[in-house]
């Protein structure tokens, strides 16, 4: 029967593989290629070598800076959002009145796209601030931790519901044992909770450290990068380059392929720690 | 009346959430009350309620959906988000289908090929992909719907093929001495078999596409504007912009959002876990 499948390879396959050749792998290689070359059109290429790539990094100091900005809100939400959804997740697997209402209000932004989020927020942050008379467009610690606040709010209730996910996980007879063996609530979680988690705390660790990485949407309506392009993260920089002025075309390209290849080595780093987790257990 | 859990246990806990509940849900009602209120006292004063000088009745709502097109927005992005997750779900669940009983080495390079996809950020292929769609004339609200197929079915192959590979052989080796051959087979066993996948595939994807701002407006934008467009271009220049608008405009998108949520949040719960456990 399973021979007689590869005859139907055009009806079963071939629809998603056209439709996955044009809107990803063709313009995948194309990419490669061209960041190789200088062009404005695609069909203008003219081979430059690694000029681009050196242009990236030397033309100005746009991608470093867009570098360096990305990796700490990474860094920083990394940290916030994984402990505030974790202690929610703590709190939201006791016995509480309402607990289903209280998971179903701490997920519900998440579903809110991006560039409402930014809108919403910028007024809100520009409320605030205006009791000392400021804007969040005018210094790039105000976007920053304006980014920071938006992004806890999108991401907390969805790690939440991993988190609990992987609490609900935890066989309650360890749990009841302990307490027999006279164990503090302390000591329950440290000992039994928290261990229990890591593979929750890995899988959050890196959808909070890839989703903060790949950042645009939310960037782009809170603060367009302003004040002069100090607040933009490597997404936005990636898209002002292709955009914002012509004849750059060739440098955003090769900041794409970087901006993969650092992508690309998360992904992996993610695959080697959970595999080799997996053999450990 | 008796329930499980009892009234007062855990008391400050349920304070302290109840906070932290009004504290997340206070950004939607802040700009739902800004909305409102003339646009000239939204940045001054948007923490206040509106009175009888700032209330603006309902004059925010009609400027911005006339001003953005709103009702047209929403058909494209219904358009757009139901014809692409349609799709999707079909393609991605027959292409798993295939790759997963078609034991080649062709089979797997594909399976490997379309996961690959998924860890490739959308900035490396945007200005490519959107030429190429360009030159092949999918600049349009059918058009997109194939690049979304494209585009979402390495995430979409990748979550099918871990369910396809638990359903039985037998069931298939059954079906097919009944007399199914592999169409009848993959839409009347494989499939019904796979339907709880489906939904968590459709509501991943049906999230994203939703919401989805950068590939739309740069495959369609100029033409057809789904609603995170309109309101990207409602915003303007700094400055200049209708404020008052704008708020009405973020409430109007925040609604189907939240209609969403309230009959799908089960599904919605699991697809999240599902999804972030594979992915």
């Amino acid at each position: 029967m399973h021979k007689h499948l590869n005859r139907y390879f055009g009806l079963f396959a071939l629809p998603t593989l056209i439709a996955f050749s044009v809107a990803f792998l063709i313009p995948f290689l194309l990419g490669i290629y061209l960041s190789f070359t200088e062009f404005t059109t695609v069909s203008d290429a003219s081979f430059v070598g690694f000029s681009n790539y050196i242009l990236a990094f030397t033309e100005n100091s746009n991608f470093l800076n867009a570098l360096w900005f990305t990796v700490k809100f990474s860094f920083v939400t990394i940290i916030t959002v994984n402990l505030f959804a974790f202690l929610l997740a703590l709190a939201l697997t006791k016995k509480i009145r309402g607990r289903n209402l209280f998971r179903a209000v701490f997920f519900m932004p998440n579903l809110i796209g991006g560039i409402v989020l930014g809108y919403i927020w910028q007024v809100i942050i520009n409320g605030i601030l205006l009791f000392w008379g400021a804007d969040i467009t005018q210094n790039s610690t105000y976007g920053f931790w304006g980014l920071v606040v938006l992004t806890n709010w999108q991401m907390i209730g969805y790690m939440m519901v991993i988190f609990i996910a992987g609490i609900n996980n935890i066989p309650p007879q360890l749990i009841e044992a302990a307490k027999i063996d006279g164990a503090k609530p302390s000591q329950i979680l440290f000992k039994i909770t928290l261990p229990l988690t890591m593979p929750a705390f890995t899988i959050c660790s890196f959808l909070t450290l890839t989703n903060s990485f790949k950042l645009f949407d939310q960037n782009l309506a809170l603060t367009a990068g302003a004040p002069a392009r100090q607040t933009a993260m490597l997404s936005l920089d990636i898209y002002n380059t292709f955009y914002g002025k012509i004849g750059s075309e060739g440098v955003g390209q090769a900041k794409g392929v970087v901006f993969f290849l650092l992508v690309a080595g998360l992904a992996a780093l993610q695959l080697y720690l959970t595999k080799s987790r997996e053999v450990d257990g | 009346m008796e329930t499980k859990i009892k009234p007062f246990k855990n008391l400050g806990l349920f304070f302290l959430l109840s906070i932290l509940s009004v504290l997340f849900i206070a950004p939607i009602i802040i700009v739902l009350i800004n909305s409102f209120k003339g646009q000239f006292y939204i940045s001054d004063a948007p923490f206040s309620l509106p009175n009888a000088l700032t209330f603006a009745g309902t004059e925010n709502y009609l400027n911005g959906i006339e001003r953005t097109n709103f009702f047209t927005a929403f058909f494209y992005s219904l358009f757009i988000t139901v014809g692409s997750v349609l799709l999707l779900t079909l393609g991605a669940s027959m292409t798993s289908w295939y790759l997963a009983r078609t034991k080649s080495r062709f089979s797997s390079f594909l399976y490997y090929l379309f996961v690959f996809s998924m860890i490739v950020p959308f900035q490396m292929v945007m200005f490519t992909m959107s030429k190429i769609a360009n030159t092949l004339r999918l600049d349009n609200p059918v058009g997109i719907i194939l690049i979304y197929l494209g585009f979402g079915a390495g995430l979409s192959i990748f979550i099918f093929s871990g369910f396809v590979k638990s359903i039985p052989r037998e069931i298939e080796e059954a079906a097919v001495v009944d007399g199914c051959n592999p169409i009848t087979l993959f839409f009347s066993v494989i499939f019904p078999i796979l339907r709880p996948t489906a939904i968590t595939v459709a509501i991943l994807n049906t999230m994203w596409i939703w919401n989805d701002y950068l590939l739309p407006y740069l495959v369609i934008g100029n033409d057809y504007k789904t609603i995170p467009i309109a309101i990207q271009y409602l915003q303007g220049g700094y400055g200049a912009r209708d404020m008052g608008a704008l708020m009405a405009m973020l409430v109007l998108a925040i609604i189907p959002i939240i209609v969403f949520y309230l009959f799908c949040q089960k599904y919605i719960i699991k697809g999240v876990v599902a999804g972030a456990v594979k992915g």
